[in-house]
């Protein structure tokens, strides 16, 4: 059963993503983008991560895909000449070079197949809400305050750098 | 009825990897780019996820908690970054923005 919603998800997750970057509309693509992060939302809870499940729903495919539509529908730009047109050395280059990365990746994989951990039997038990805020709020609490401060000054910085004129102090 | 091991994580992992590593070299629009550096974030999270839940170890997931608010922050700074640059250039085709070229 897994077994099956692990295939469903992964050919969910790498259908809309080879969509996302081949589809010529921006608007097209931010929608299977939000498709290949709710896929990998399932594959979390198949893992048995059920707090990063649902907050890659809420922040990914919730907050930072709105921001990106957002964008997208500002700008409104009309892209034609960046649609797929023939073979070209770029294209092929590229995709040259992603086979040779993946390549390397899948060689590393596969030599170290058989030390890699089997599914330890606590598994269900480190992915729940209690157990990471538990762990959060704990050894990482000087690690998540910071973050708050990074979210802050992000939020900040972004006002400031997309405010129409930046009027600078004069000597 | 296969096996569901860590190399299937793995293995989709690095796929999704490589989908978003050909979306940035080939795409010339800017938010393009950046959605595709969204999706190589997600490939490695799902590495963590899948290592943390079968090392039994909770460590890696909240590594994946920071790595999500880390990348909201740089979503919100880029995109913020890509409007001032439509503003001076009316342009987001990013083989057309030539304003640092000497």
């Amino acid at each position: 059963m897994v077994s099956y919603l692990f295939i469903l998800f992964a050919t969910i997750a790498i259908a809309s993503a080879i969509v996302m970057i081949t589809h010529k509309n921006p608007v097209y693509s931010a929608l299977f983008l939000v498709l290949n992060m709710a896929s990998l939302g399932g594959l979390y809870l198949l893992l048995e991560a059920q707090f990063l499940a649902v907050i890659q729903i809420l922040v990914y495919a919730g907050a930072i895909m709105v921001l990106f539509l957002f964008v997208i529908m500002l700008l409104n730009q009309e892209s034609a000449d960046d649609v797929f047109k023939g073979i070209s050395i770029k294209y092929i280059m590229s995709v040259l070079l992603g086979i040779v990365v993946f390549a390397q990746l899948f060689y590393a994989i596969a030599s170290v197949t058989n030390t890699l951990p089997v599914v330890s039997e606590n598994m269900s038990a480190v992915g729940s809400v209690e157990n990471i805020g538990d762990v959060m709020f704990t050894d990482y609490l000087l690690p998540f305050e910071v973050t708050g401060i990074l979210l802050t000054a992000a939020v900040v910085g972004a006002l400031i750098i997309a405010q129409r004129k930046i009027k600078l102090k004069e000597n | 009825m296969l096996e569901l091991s860590l190399n299937w994580y793995l293995s989709l992992s690095a796929l999704l990897f490589v989908i978003g590593m050909i979306g940035v070299l080939t795409r010339k629009n800017a938010i393009l780019v950046f959605m595709s550096v969204e999706l190589m974030l997600n490939s490695v999270n799902l590495t963590l996820v899948a290592f943390s839940s079968h090392l039994g170890d909770v460590n890696g997931q909240i590594l994946v908690f920071f790595a999500l608010c880390v990348a909201a922050a740089e979503a919100v700074v880029g995109l913020a970054i890509i409007i001032a640059i439509f503003r001076n250039n009316l342009n987001i085709d990013l083989s057309k923005i030539n304003l640092l070229k000497w």
